[in-house]
């Protein structure tokens, strides 16, 4: 047996398909240069994706092809050699839109395997977000802002040839820097493309992560029924009635909560979180109305408080809410849990208010595609300033 | 649920009253009897016979049921599927192309565990428009978890309904049932029917009981959610138990049927016709039972002995026990009113299954398919009569072909 190679690349459905997709051929047309056989396929599962959904690519890559077709009798890798996180927001975990109950970002990465991940963020707060790990691996982080790169629109930012750049550094076995230009060249006649791709490889490092760090929160883990222990006739149970609120300060009970899918919570959709000003909300509904994903829970003082649990970030709430600044949307890196804004707000309503105003301010924009006209040329000078100095 | 049948003696119920009606027709009083809630109608022939006597039982204040004439046959279906899911006993039905155009609803029918009774007049598929029988309409739905039975007689068909809705609608089953009746041959000929009082049929049919799978505010169920690969085989698992159960719950409910309505339909699977001492036999579903017993009967006069399995369960396939049976001829001619094209040996369908029951038992005779009456072309007793000529070669040690069309102008 020759020597397998595993690589998968987690991404935000329908954003970022193609991203994936060609980071995933890149890999395996760089490693055919060098005589070595390989697939490149997106999880099957995963189809057909949602917005923003996680949602994974796998190139397997082998010496030869019987090595090969071992690695191919499995559907999806065991385990990979590197995992390529093109969106910094997916460190917190992955949940596809089946059951499978939320998974560790690192859960397939191999011991001592890499973690590459796009992102302005420094390790620090990468591996925090990050569920830890019981073996130790490696951390690199390609500088720059997660790209959108979707189904329909596809921004050329490099971060597709950086992403190769740096494996070509962490795993010099899988393709050689040489190789994975000469594709560059070939795919895409670009020599800038190949010139960013020899810049991510001379300025690739890698961190070690151990396995003391990172959140130490046991994801959600969900068994898979027996055929005789699941209800017939393809039913489940619906998803109960919602009950009453109980206010912190008073005890009163009142507001409504819906009840949610225990199994399925759909946060990691979400590279935003909108923070709510209740001090200036006017209680006019719309944001709870128009919540796509009846994320709002009706508060007994009669306040909408967006469940994090449940928030896919889309921003329509931000979109319709009448008073300028009281729904603003952050990016879900700045935040280390799904509390509810509300409660601290309740609790503590000056402490909210300075907490309210730090998140606002540092807010790096995320890249949705459709969040406003001119987002992408506003991005420019801060990716040339990446480009010049990483 | 037998322990709901434990009903006063016969003799105490009110006596059958004769008509004269036709196999759909016996059907429509079938559904009265049962009392069925929703019937959702589309028009084919010869399936709409049943609609119109549906209609008049409704306009006749005879039947209170909700009667839907849908815009097509997908809705048709469709509407029952979800009218059975809230826990509504209901009756659906349709011919030829028709039921192939519900067929994504004859689908996912099985899948949700729904008890639904359908008709099917058998008719030949389009292109060429043909109203004649031919199987293949009904067939198509045999891999799937619909329970499929032939009749060929108005009295066997409404019977064998009332007999559908106790097997489909039993708990351990929940499971369709397409009860199928040659067009023309059945659904257009008056009979004389023993039609029972409404007090044996409810001595015999239990209420429609939805119990936990039941659609309603107090039992919150979400029904048919999307799923992957993860649970995709075991839910085929939990529908294939069913099927497995749907034999026991047959003969169940036909031993029932006897007690209760006086009548025996014997092995409620295959019904034998002069077997016992015969040297061949013949296997046939549905209405081509009359000539080929007329045929039978002039051949015995010549000193042959043959005799006639009429394949009543397509679904379950009562494959041991036909493999048993038919082990003990010298050879076996099966008649399809249908085709296989490209099937092992150039068959029809029923051959096919067959050959494949015989497989794994002790004796096999060698095995004839005919392909025979097809777009309701007379099965006519010097047919029968040819066939059985060749099943007797077959027997004697000349090699027969596997299939041969018969009645064919060649
Ligand atoms: S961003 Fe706002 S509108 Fe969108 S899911 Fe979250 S709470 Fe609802
Ligand atoms: S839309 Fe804005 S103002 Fe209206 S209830 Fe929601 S947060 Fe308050």
């Amino acid at each position: 047996m020759g020597r397998l190679f595993a690589v998968e690349i987690v991404y935000r459905g329908i954003f970022q398909k193609n991203l994936a997709r060609n980071i995933s051929r890149a890999i395996v047309l760089a490693a055919h240069h060098e005589g070595k056989p390989g697939i490149s396929f997106g999880r099957y599962g995963d189809s057909p994706e949602r917005n923003g959904i996680p949602a994974k690519s796998f190139a397997i890559v082998a010496t030869d092809d019987v090595t090969l077709e071992e690695g191919m009798a499995k559907y999806e890798p065991k385990e990979v050699d590197i995992t390529i996180v093109v969106d910094d927001t997916l460190c917190k975990g992955v949940e596809s839109w089946a059951w499978y109950g939320l998974q560790p970002i690192n859960r397939l990465t191999k011991p001592g395997g890499t973690l590459i991940v796009t992102s302005h963020e420094n390790s620090e707060t990468l591996i925090s977000m990050a569920h830890r790990k019981e073996t130790p691996y490696q951390l690199a982080i390609v500088k720059g802002t997660p790209s959108f790169s979707g189904l329909w629109v596809y921004k050329d930012d490099h971060s597709d040839v950086r992403i190769l750049g740096t494996m070509a550094k962490v795993l010099p076995e899988l393709f050689s820097l040489a190789s994975v230009q000469q594709v560059i060249r070939a795919e895409w006649n670009d020599e800038l493309k190949a010139t960013s791709a020899l810049r991510a490889y001379e300025r690739a490092t890698t961190v070690t992560v151990q396995p003391t760090q990172g959140n130490p929160e046991k994801p959600f883990e969900f068994q898979m029924p027996k055929w005789t222990e699941m209800r017939e006739g393809i039913a489940i149970p619906a998803i109960p009635r919602g009950h009453q609120m109980k206010d912190p300060n008073t005890g009163e009970m009142g507001g409504y909560q819906p009840e949610r899918n225990p199994t399925f919570k759909k946060f990691t959709t979400r590279t935003m979180r909108p923070v709510v000003d209740f001090d200036t909300c006017i209680k006019c509904t719309l944001c709870w109305l128009q919540c796509p994903d009846s994320v709002f829970d009706v508060t007994p003082d009669g306040l909408y408080d967006a469940n994090m649990e449940a928030c896919c970030g889309c921003g329509v709430c931000e979109a319709v809410c009448p008073v300028s600044n009281c729904i603003t949307m952050v990016n879900e890196t700045q935040f280390a849990d799904n509390d509810s804004q509300w409660r601290m707000w309740k609790e503590d309503k000056e402490g909210y208010k300075g907490w309210l105003k730090e998140k606002i301010a540092n807010r790096p924009e995320r890249s949705h595609g459709f969040r406003f006209r001119g987002q992408y040329a506003e991005q420019v000078p801060d990716m040339l300033k990446i480009a010049r100095e990483g | 649920m037998t322990e709901a049948l434990a009903t006063p003696p016969q003799k105490q119920l009110a006596a059958d009253k004769t008509s004269l009606i036709t196999g759909s027709e016996a059907i429509a009083v079938a559904c009265k009897l049962a009392d069925v809630d929703v019937i959702t109608a589309y028009p084919i022939r010869p399936y709409d016979t049943v609609m119109q006597y549906v209609a008049k039982l409704v306009s006749n204040g005879e039947l209170d049921c909700e009667y839907i004439v849908a815009e097509s046959e997908h809705s048709q279906f469709e509407i029952v599927k979800h009218a059975s899911a809230v826990g509504a006993r209901v009756f659906c039905g349709s011919s030829g192309v028709g039921w192939m155009y519900a067929f994504e609803a004859l689908t996912v029918t099985p899948a949700l565990r729904i008890p639904m009774v359908a008709m099917v007049g058998n008719r030949a598929l389009d292109d060429p428009g043909a109203f004649g029988v031919e199987h293949n309409d009904a067939l198509a739905v045999r891999d799937l978890g619909w329970q499929l039975v032939w009749v060929d007689s108005a009295q066997e068909a409404l019977d064998t309904a009332l007999i559908a809705y106790r097997v489909a609608e039993d708990r351990r089953i929940f499971l369709p049932c397409a009860i199928s009746c040659d067009g023309a041959f059945l659904t257009h000929s008056q009979a004389l029917v023993k039609v029972p009082s409404q007090e044996k049929v409810k001595a015999f049919l239990p209420r429609y009981d939805r119990g936990d799978l039941l659609l309603h505010p107090d039992n919150p169920i979400t029904v048919a959610p999307q799923v992957n690969e993860d649970w995709l085989m075991e839910i085929r698992r939990q529908t294939a138990a069913a099927m497995d159960r749907s034999p026991a719950v047959i003969r169940e409910a036909y031993a029932d049927f006897e007690r209760i309505f006086g009548r025996s339909y014997g092995n409620p699977f295959f019904e034998e016709y002069q077997t016992e001492d015969a040297d061949v036999v013949l296997v046939g579903m549905g209405t081509l039972s009359n000539p080929v017993r007329v045929a039978i009967r002039q051949m015995r006069q010549e000193g042959k002995k043959v005799g006639f399995v009429r394949v009543r369960w397509f679904r379950p396939f009562a494959a041991e026990e036909l493999a048993a049976t038919l082990g003990r001829f010298k050879a076996v001619g099966v008649i399809d009113r249908d085709f296989s094209l490209g099937s092992p040996y150039r068959s029809g369908v029923l051959a096919t299954e067959v050959r494949a029951a015989m497989y794994p038992a002790p004796n096999r005779p060698p095995i004839v398919g005919f392909i025979c009456g097809l777009g309701g072309r007379e099965v006519t007793v010097p047919a029968v009569r040819e066939m059985t000529e060749s099943v007797y070669l077959a027997a004697e040690g000349t090699t027969q072909p596997g299939t041969k069309w018969i009645g064919l102008r060649e």
